[in-house]
C-alpha cells in the first residue's frame, strides 16, 4: 500500500523539454519567475502564458498531470482574487450593495495576481515533471556551487538529497513491514479520533526511527570504506553537458521574455 | 617468502570502551594473508571475527599491536585512503551500503571519491558490472533488486576501486539461499578469473570449505587454522567453538562409520557425490 507511492512527480519521456540540460531548465525556470514578477500588463502575461502552453505541449506531458500541480494552491488563488476584489478601492466603482463595494481596479488586480501565480506554479511543475530528481539534484549542486565561498555546503546538500531519494523507498518498505508486524500483535491504526490515531502511530514511528539511525550509521561506515571524504577532489561519473538544444531554448526564452516585457 | 603479504597482523588487541565497562573483542591475533589467497574466517557471534574484519581497512584501529596492509600501518592517518582503496569491504546489510539511486552511479561512487578521471570511471563501471554479471541492470533503481543482486552490486562498487583484497564481512548472512548462491558464485568467478585475494567472514560452514585456508576464531583469539580438510576433520573442536561441521562432511563420516569405503576429507556435496559414484 505504501510501496506504490511515486517519487516526486517525474514523468519519464524523451521530449525536447526532457532532453534539455537540467541546469538550463532550472535557470530558465528561475528567470521565467523573475520575468513574471517584472511584467505588469495583461498583454505581457498573455505572451508569457502562451509560451508556457507551448512548453507544456512540447513536453508531451498530459495536461491533466500539469494541472494537478495547481490543486494545492486553489485556496490561495481564490483568496487572492477575493481579497483584491473586495478590498481594493482603485478604478471605477462596479458594484455598490450594502457594505460591498467592488471596483474595476480590484478585479483586474486580483485576476492578474492569480494568473501570475498560476503561471509560476505551471512553470515549476513542468520543471519537476520533465526532470528526474537525480538530474535536478545535479543541477542544484551546480547552481549552489558559487555560494560555497559563503559557506553553503553545495556538495553536501546534493549528497543529502541523493541519499534521501535513495532511502525513501527502502524506508517505506520498512514502514509497511513494521506496520504489519504491529497489526499482527493487535495494533489498530485506523479507528478512533485524530489524537488516538496519532498516538497509535508511535509503535510504528519509534522502530522506524531507530532503524533509520542504524542504517545511517552503517551507510556512513560503508561510504567511508569506499573512500568518501566530502566533495573535495571528487570527480564525476556522469558529467552534465550542454547541447545545441540548450542554446535554442535559451535564445527563444530571451526573445519571448524581451517581447513580453516590451509590451 | 617471495610473495609479499597483503595483510600482516601482529599481536592485535582490540577493546571497545563503553559506558558500562570495556569489552575485550580481540586478544592477541597474529595473521598473515598472502596475495592470491582465499581465506575464510569462521566463528560464532561475538568471536571477534567482524571486529577483525574492521581492522583490515582501518575502520577500527588497534588498541594494541599492528595491522599492516601491504606494508602500510593502519595507525598512520596519512595512509588511511590508500589502505581503504587497497582493501575493498562488502558489509552484511545489502540495503545500507548502496548510496546512489541508480546502479551504475553507485558503482561509480568509489572511483569518484578517488578522483579517477571521468572516461576512466565509465570503463571501470562497465568492467565491474560485467564481472559480477549485473551489466543488464545498470539503469535500475537499487530498491527493485533482490538481496543477492544488491550484494553483487556492492561487490562491483568495491571492484571499481581496483582493490588488492576483497573482504566480505558476513555478506551472505542476510540473504536467502538463492541470493547466497549468487554471491558465492560471483566470488568463485572472481577467484578463477582475476585471482582476487579474498577474505570471507562467514558462519556458513559450506561457504568456508570453498576457501584455501580456514581460520577459526573464538573469544577474540585464533583457535585453529589450516586447510578446510584439516579444520573440519576436528568435529569435537568445532563443536566446542559452537560451530557446525558441513553437512556433506558429517554425512560422509556417518557413511564411513557404517562401512562404506569412502576416502577421508570429503567436505562438499559435490565431493560426496563424486566419491559415492566412484565407490560403486
Amino acid at each position: 500500500m505504501l510501496a506504490n507511492v511515486t517519487l516526486g512527480q517525474y514523468f519519464p519521456g524523451a521530449s525536447v523539454v526532457h532532453r534539455l540540460d537540467p541546469r538550463t531548465k532550472l535557470g530558465m525556470s528561475f528567470a521565467y519567475i523573475m520575468v513574471l514578477f517584472i511584467a505588469t500588463s495583461w498583454l505581457s502575461y498573455s505572451v508569457l502564458g502562451l509560451a508556457s502552453l507551448l512548453v507544456i505541449w512540447l513536453s508531451q506531458v498530459p495536461v491533466k498531470m500539469v494541472l494537478r500541480g495547481l490543486r494545492p494552491i486553489l485556496m490561495i488563488l481564490s483568496l487572492t482574487v477575493v481579497l483584491h476584489v473586495f478590498t481594493s478601492r482603485e478604478g471605477v466603482e462596479l458594484v455598490s450593495f450594502w457594505f460591498v463595494r467592488i471596483y474595476s481596479g480590484g478585479v483586474t488586480q486580483g485576476f492578474l495576481l492569480a494568473f501570475r501565480l498560476v503561471l509560476l506554479v505551471l512553470s515549476t511543475s513542468v520543471l519537476t515533471l520533465t526532470t528526474s530528481p537525480i538530474a535536478l539534484t545535479d543541477a542544484i549542486e551546480v547552481a549552489l556551487r558559487p555560494l560555497r565561498r559563503f559557506g553553503v555546503p553545495a556538495h553536501e546538500l546534493a549528497m543529502m538529497m541523493t541519499i534521501a531519494l535513495r532511502f525513501i523507498p527502502t524506508l517505506l518498505e520498512e514502514a509497511e513491514k513494521i506496520m504489519k508486524a504491529q497489526l499482527a500483535r493487535g495494533a489498530d491504526f485506523e479507528s478512533g479520533g485524530l489524537l488516538k490515531r496519532a498516538k497509535s502511530l508511535l509503535p510504528l514511528l519509534i522502530p522506524l526511527f531507530i532503524s533509520a539511525f542504524r542504517r545511517a550509521d552503517e551507510l556512513a561506515m560503508a561510504m567511508e570504506a569506499r573512500c568518501y571524504r566530502g566533495g573535495e577532489g571528487r570527480t564525476k561519473y556522469k558529467v552534465l553537458k550542454y547541447s545545441g538544444l540548450d542554446a535554442y531554448a535559451v535564445a527563444s526564452f530571451v526573445v519571448i521574455s524581451a517581447v513580453a516585457l516590451a509590451l | 617468502m617471495g610473495v609479499p603479504s597483503i595483510i600482516e597482523i601482529k599481536g592485535l588487541h582490540h577493546v571497545y570502551r563503553g559506558h558500562d565497562g570495556d569489552t575485550y573483542a580481540l586478544g592477541g591475533v597474529d595473521i598473515h594473508i598472502d596475495e592470491g589467497e582465499f581465506v575464510a574466517i569462521i566463528g560464532r557471534n561475538g568471536s571477534g571475527k567482524s571486529t577483525l574484519a574492521k581492522h583490515l581497512n582501518a575502520i577500527l584501529l588497534p588498541t594494541e599491536g599492528h595491522v599492516l596492509v601491504m606494508g602500510m600501518d593502519t595507525q598512520d592517518a596519512r595512509l588511511l585512503w590508500s589502505i581503504r582503496q587497497t582493501v575493498g569491504m562488502v558489509f552484511q546489510n545489502p540495503d545500507n551500503q548502496i548510496v546512489a539511486t541508480v546502479i551504475d552511479e553507485d558503482v561509480a561512487f568509489g572511483p569518484e571519491n578517488l578522483g579517477v578521471p571521468t572516461p576512466e570511471i565509465a570503463k571501470r563501471v562497465d568492467a565491474a558490472l560485467k564481472q559480477v554479471n549485473m551489466l543488464p541492470y545498470r539503469n535500475h533503481a537499487p530498491h527493485l533488486l533482490s538481496g543477492g543482486q544488491k550484494q553483487r552490486v556492492a561487490i562491483a562498487g568495491v571492484l571499481a576501486m581496483h582493490p588488492k583484497l576483497l573482504v566480505l564481512d558476513e555478506a551472505t548472512a542476510m540473504l536467502d539461499p538463492v541470493g547466497r548462491a549468487e554471491v558465492i558464485d560471483t566470488i568463485l568467478a572472481l577467484r578463477s578469473a582475476a585471482k582476487m585475494t579474498t577474505v570471507l567472514i562467514t558462519h556458513h560452514m559450506d561457504e568456508a570449505v570453498l576457501a584455501h585456508r580456514v581460520i577459526a576464531m573464538d573469544e577474540g583469539r585464533v583457535v585453529t587454522t589450516g586447510t578446510p580438510a584439516e579444520v573440519f576433520s576436528q568435529p569435537e573442536l568445532l563443536e566446542s567453538l559452537g560451530l557446525d561441521v558441513p553437512l556433506a562432511a558429517k554425512l560422509a563420516k556417518e557413511l564411513q562409520r557404517s562401512g562404506l569405503p569412502l576416502p577421508d576429507g570429503i567436505l562438499t556435496a559435490a565431493q560426496l557425490v563424486n566419491a559415492l559414484c566412484q565407490s560403486n
